[in-house]
């Protein structure tokens, strides 16, 4: 199992460590609820090390972009981020990422899921053959990644960089230094909270989360682990790879078509283009609700009238909500909010009602 | 140290006995491990457990565990007010967290007294 160059850290925090995409990372420090309301209220901190990050670069690397993943890299201006999709040929996601277009227009930067990434690697490799004046240069070993999710975030990092973190708008990114290192810097999370995402290199990891956290503490700054990033993420209305997307389904299923630009062509363009002419997917992903202290959890049959609908993909207990909450794949004419579901737990139902998602939108 | 007046299964489980009474619960360990507890499920009166299957089932954020019973026989007294207040398992899960009573007729063969249990979870966390 790999290790991030924090983990002596999570466990002198007291850190319960748990196996996550291959690497051992942190699941919880004072408890998974505890550090979810403290990243609405506060803000938490979070080792990201496990997550894949690639740079491309060379004359080729748009067109190799554009090309691999499913948004329109020709139209990201010079530092900004858009989300995106790996398919394949059949249109079924291989994984989801972002893809930052450098400051100085040199290229791109992508962030990777951490259990896709050989995949990923291996994949972009192949298409990479096609292209002579293209480098890619996989820097998770040599980058640390931390995050700083919640409303006290940008007061936080500020005391670790003198970057202008004003400037750096939601979904824009900026390179420049961090204690003195250069280091790279992104309005992004994955928590519906404001936030950064950090990048550095790794000798300098364990001093810059030493320093955030002493400094933030403050602000209410907490370490928080992968237990609560997934709560917060699944109410923020979030997919994550393996539970709402994976290899069977399509961006169209999922509803993450604000991520595909039908202007380039990308892998799998066709086939989504075959699913829409032929009425679009027969099923959608909704938000569930329940009054049930039984928490939905994947895999979970969805009921309508005794018999089996569909399949819950995340659950939890929701904090900012009060209540147990689920996405779920149904069919499209059970999918409208307000119809009454069940989900059911060893053969009993428990009651569920679909709600729009996201669960939880922040105010800005 | 964990208390020695009882003994221990694997799975974390606890019960004491008093007579041909046993009474059951989990350890401050698993009510620890499997943290913001959601829901508990307990049998009813009445019914039989029987030693080394699960009686109920206690749900937490992260997962669901059935719970194991260290004896067979007869429930004769349920903790009806501990599935609606989870908040004593984590305050006081040898005594005031208790789960059901048993009029044991035979127990686990894999039992540990209180040094076992805690040998076996140094050894567990590694």
């Amino acid at each position: 199992m790999r290790e991030t160059v924090l983990k002596s850290v999570h466990q002198a925090l007291g850190a319960r460590m748990v196996p996550f995409g291959g690497w051992d990372m942190p699941v919880q420090y004072s408890g998974i609820l505890e550090e979810a309301r403290t990243v609405r209220s506060a803000a938490g901190l979070f080792d990201l090390g496990h997550m894949g990050r690639v740079r491309v670069r060379g004359g080729d690397a748009e067109a190799f972009l554009q090309r691999l993943q499913t948004n329109d890299a020709s139209q990201i201006p010079p530092g900004r981020i858009r989300y995106a999709m790996i398919l394949d040929d059949e249109g079924r996601t291989q994984d989801d990422i972002l893809v930052y277009r450098e400051p100085d227009g040199d290229g791109f930067f992508l962030v990777i899921n951490a259990g896709n990434a050989d995949r990923d690697l291996g994949i972009m490799r192949a298409q990479a053959a096609d292209y002579s004046d293209l480098e890619l240069i996989d820097q998770t070993d040599e980058l640390a990644m931390i995050a700083v999710q919640g409303p006290k975030s940008e007061a936080i990092v500020s005391k670790i960089t003198d970057m202008d973190l004003t400037s750096v708008k939601y979904y824009a990114w900026a390179r420049g230094p961090i204690l003195g290192v250069g280091g790279a810097v992104s309005r992004t999370g994955y928590t519906g909270e404001d936030g950064f995402e950090i990048y550095l290199p790794q000798d300098t990891a364990v001093r810059a989360w030493e320093t955030l956290l002493a400094n933030g503490k403050s602000e209410g700054l907490e370490p928080c682990g992968l237990g609560s990033r997934d709560i917060l993420r699944l109410e923020a209305g979030m997919p994550l790879y393996g539970h709402e997307i994976d290899e069977t389904t399509t961006p169209l299923d999922a509803g993450l078509t604000f991520g595909v630009k039908f202007t380039h062509d990308f892998v799998g363009r066709e086939a989504l283009e075959r699913i829409q002419a032929a009425g679009g997917p027969t099923r959608r992903l909704v938000g569930l609700e329940t009054e049930s202290r039984r928490v939905p959890r994947q895999g979970y049959p969805i009921v309508h009238g005794g018999e089996t609908v569909g399949v819950v993909c995340s659950g939890g207990a929701s904090p900012t909500r009060g209540k147990n909450i689920a996405t779920a794949y149904v069919p499209h004419h059970l999918g409208e909010p307000g119809t009454e579901l069940g989900f059911a737990i060893r053969d009993k139902a428990e009651p569920a009602v679909v709600v729009p998602l996201p669960f939880y939108k922040r105010a800005r | 140290m964990r208390p020695n007046d009882r003994q221990y299964l694997k799975s974390h489980e606890w019960c004491k006995i008093d007579g041909d009474v046993a009474t059951i619960g989990i350890s401050d360990y698993a009510v620890e491990h499997l943290s913001d507890l959601v829901f508990l499920d307990l049998p009813a009166v009445g019914s039989t457990v029987s030693a080394g299957e699960p009686f109920g089932e206690i749900e937490s954020v992260k997962a669901v565990s059935d719970i194991y019973s260290p004896v067979s026989g007869e429930i004769v007294e349920v903790n009806e007010a501990l599935p609606d207040d989870l908040d004593t398992l984590k305050a006081d899960a040898f005594e005031a967290g208790w789960m059901i009573r048993v009029k044991v007729s035979s127990t686990a063969p894999d039992l540990m007294d209180g040094p076992g249990y805690d040998q076996h979870l140094a050894a567990e966390q590694g």
